[in-house]
């Protein structure tokens, strides 16, 4: 876990990438990590051609869940939204890095929670999450 | 008294050696550092061993088996009452029911007493600092009851404003409020509030989930009317907590959950209930927690409540000099600024680190905090803070463990670099 903060991972948290508002978003979702009280909003913007052209993402909470939705921005670029509903947490995993501990792992996942919220347009659940 | 502050961290270092847990370390092979006993304390073997010698000797379901293990189950189980009764100085042991917690007991006072009592154009007055368990429940009772919910304001430091308190007072039937703020630490001035409330006709409920505990509690030295408690704040198990009310009070409440146990006759078609405290505890009930929550009372009143408040007040008031060397690297230190005015609780942020980061690299040194909102949204909102880190300490905090602390806020400064 010291691993974690690793100096990217500071970066995109103080430097946040894709931050703010689309004027004119296709789909919209945000949702909150009751546990460490991390917030975040996502808007995404779909070209003529199916594939997101502009996503904007606006939030508040701890290094881990914001630096991670800041990763996922750049990552979701070019996808096409049901691409982005079937988006495993791989590419979360594979953006951070390794050494997220389990206690932390829902702050990592909450942007591509509402990511994947968003595409969907319902709430995205995951298969592990059953009984919290 | 006077004492040396090495003899008092050594008298914290005997007793700590009563806890188990505290003698272990982390996978990482760090020394356990316990800074988190506001949301639950450690266990002293003795209570440990009472649940094991339960089990173990005279399991045994009360109030009805007629032979001997029977017996002695249902004797422990009320001897525990008698001993919560005194811990609290209630005038009768027949005063204290049984919970699960604090917010069980918080729920059956507005089930059962507010349900039963309030109607449109009546008051329900609490605080802005309430932790949710001592909220949500008068917010749905006034929803149910058309009852109005208003607040006393606190300042930044969580004292509560009270200049205009008869004002508020107007129309309330009972007034809610915690001892002591879970989130700041500030201490409400019962002494001063009650007899205001009173004068007003109305009931006072304690939430002393955070004041039981760690200081002296004299429901009849107070007044107060109801005061709900938890006990695995206070050395005793998990799922075991008590109110205690007033006879009349008690006496002339409705059941809240129904069945066995509580009933004195039951026909098919209606039931006649049991006196209290039984009428409030349907069901079997928690006989192993409970005896042990009698000797988790027994231990902290060996040691000595008021020894733990003064105990608390030092190690609270070093904790609050050493982190202060911290503020001009960023260190923002929330609550009462007196020791003396506080409970043994210290919420902070450190530069812009969130909490929840910080609680993470703390936990690799071994050093316990909570991190978050601490079931206070309203007042995190208030105060605009999305998350605050928050050590707390206990009868067994030592000046070692303040300095664990400081050392692994340290290694949170270069991990976040900064300077």
């Amino acid at each position: 876990m010291d691993d974690f903060y690793k100096e990217y991972i500071l970066d995109h948290y103080r430097n946040p990438r894709n931050f703010g508002h689309l004027e004119h978003p296709t789909a919209v979702a945000e949702d909150l990590n009751p546990l460490c009280g991390d917030k975040v909003r996502m808007e995404l913007s779909v070209g003529a051609d199916g594939k997101i052209d502009d996503v904007k993402f606006t939030g508040k909470g701890c290094a881990i869940s914001q630096a991670s939705t800041s990763m996922l921005t750049e990552s979701l670029m070019g996808k096409t939204l049901p691409e982005v509903a079937t988006l495993s947490q791989d590419v979360v995993l594979e953006n951070v890095g390794i050494g997220i501990s389990p206690t932390r792992m829902k702050c990592a996942m909450l942007g591509l929670k509402v990511a994947k919220s968003a595409a969907l347009g319902e709430i995205a659940t995951w298969p592990d999450e059953a009984g919290h | 008294m006077s004492v040396t502050t090495s003899s008092v961290d050594e008298r914290a270092a005997q007793i700590a050696a009563d806890f188990p847990i505290l003698q272990t370390h982390t996978s990482r092979g760090k020394r356990l550092v316990y800074l988190d006993s506001a949301a639950s304390s450690q266990k002293p073997k003795v209570v440990i061993d009472s649940l094991v010698d339960y089990y173990s000797n005279y399991n045994a379901n009360i109030h009805r088996g007629v032979y001997e293990i029977a017996a002695r189950a249902t004797d422990a189980f009320e001897a525990a009452r008698a001993k919560v009764a005194r811990f609290v100085n209630a005038a009768q042991t027949e005063e204290i029911i049984w919970t699960r917690n604090t917010t069980e007991a918080i729920n059956l006072v507005s089930f059962s007493w507010g349900l039963t009592n309030l109607k449109p154009g009546d008051a329900i007055l609490t605080t802005q600092l309430e932790h949710h368990s001592n909220l949500v429940p008068w917010q749905l009772l006034a929803a149910k009851t058309g009852a109005e919910l208003r607040f006393i304001e606190a300042d930044d430091d969580g004292t509560l404003r009270l200049d205009n308190l008869d004002e508020l007072l107007r129309g309330v039937k009972l007034l809610a409020l915690s001892h002591i703020s879970n989130t700041l630490g500030s201490i409400a001035p019962l002494a001063q509030i009650i007899p205001r409330a009173h004068a007003a006709g109305a009931l006072v409920l304690v939430d002393g989930a955070q004041s039981v505990p760690h200081l002296p509690v004299d429901v009849q030295a107070l007044d107060i009317d109801f005061l709900a408690a938890s006990g695995h704040k206070m050395c005793g198990p998990t799922g075991i907590g008590f109110l205690y009310g007033k006879r009349a009070l008690l006496d002339a409440m409705p059941p809240f959950l129904t069945g066995g146990d509580m009933i004195k006759s039951v026909a098919y078609e209606s039931a006649t209930f049991n006196e209290v405290p039984w009428k409030f505890e349907a069901g079997t009930s928690n006989i192993a927690d409970a005896i042990a929550l009698g000797v988790a009372c027994d231990y902290l009143d060996a040691v000595g409540m008021p020894w733990i408040r003064e105990h608390e007040v030092r190690i609270t008031r070093y904790a609050l000099e050493r982190l202060r060397a911290l503020v001009p690297r960023g260190l923002e230190i929330y609550g009462p600024a007196r020791a003396e005015d506080r409970g043994g609780v210290i919420s902070f942020n450190f530069a812009d680190i969130h909490a929840h980061d910080l609680a993470s690299i703390l936990d690799l040194e071994g050093v316990c905090v909570r991190a978050g909102h601490h079931c206070t949204m309203p007042l995190m909102d208030k105060m605009n803070w999305s998350a605050t880190a928050r050590a707390s300490f206990y009868l067994y905090s030592t000046e070692a463990d303040v300095d664990a602390l400081i050392a692994a806020l340290e290694k949170a400064a270069v991990v976040f670099k900064i300077a």
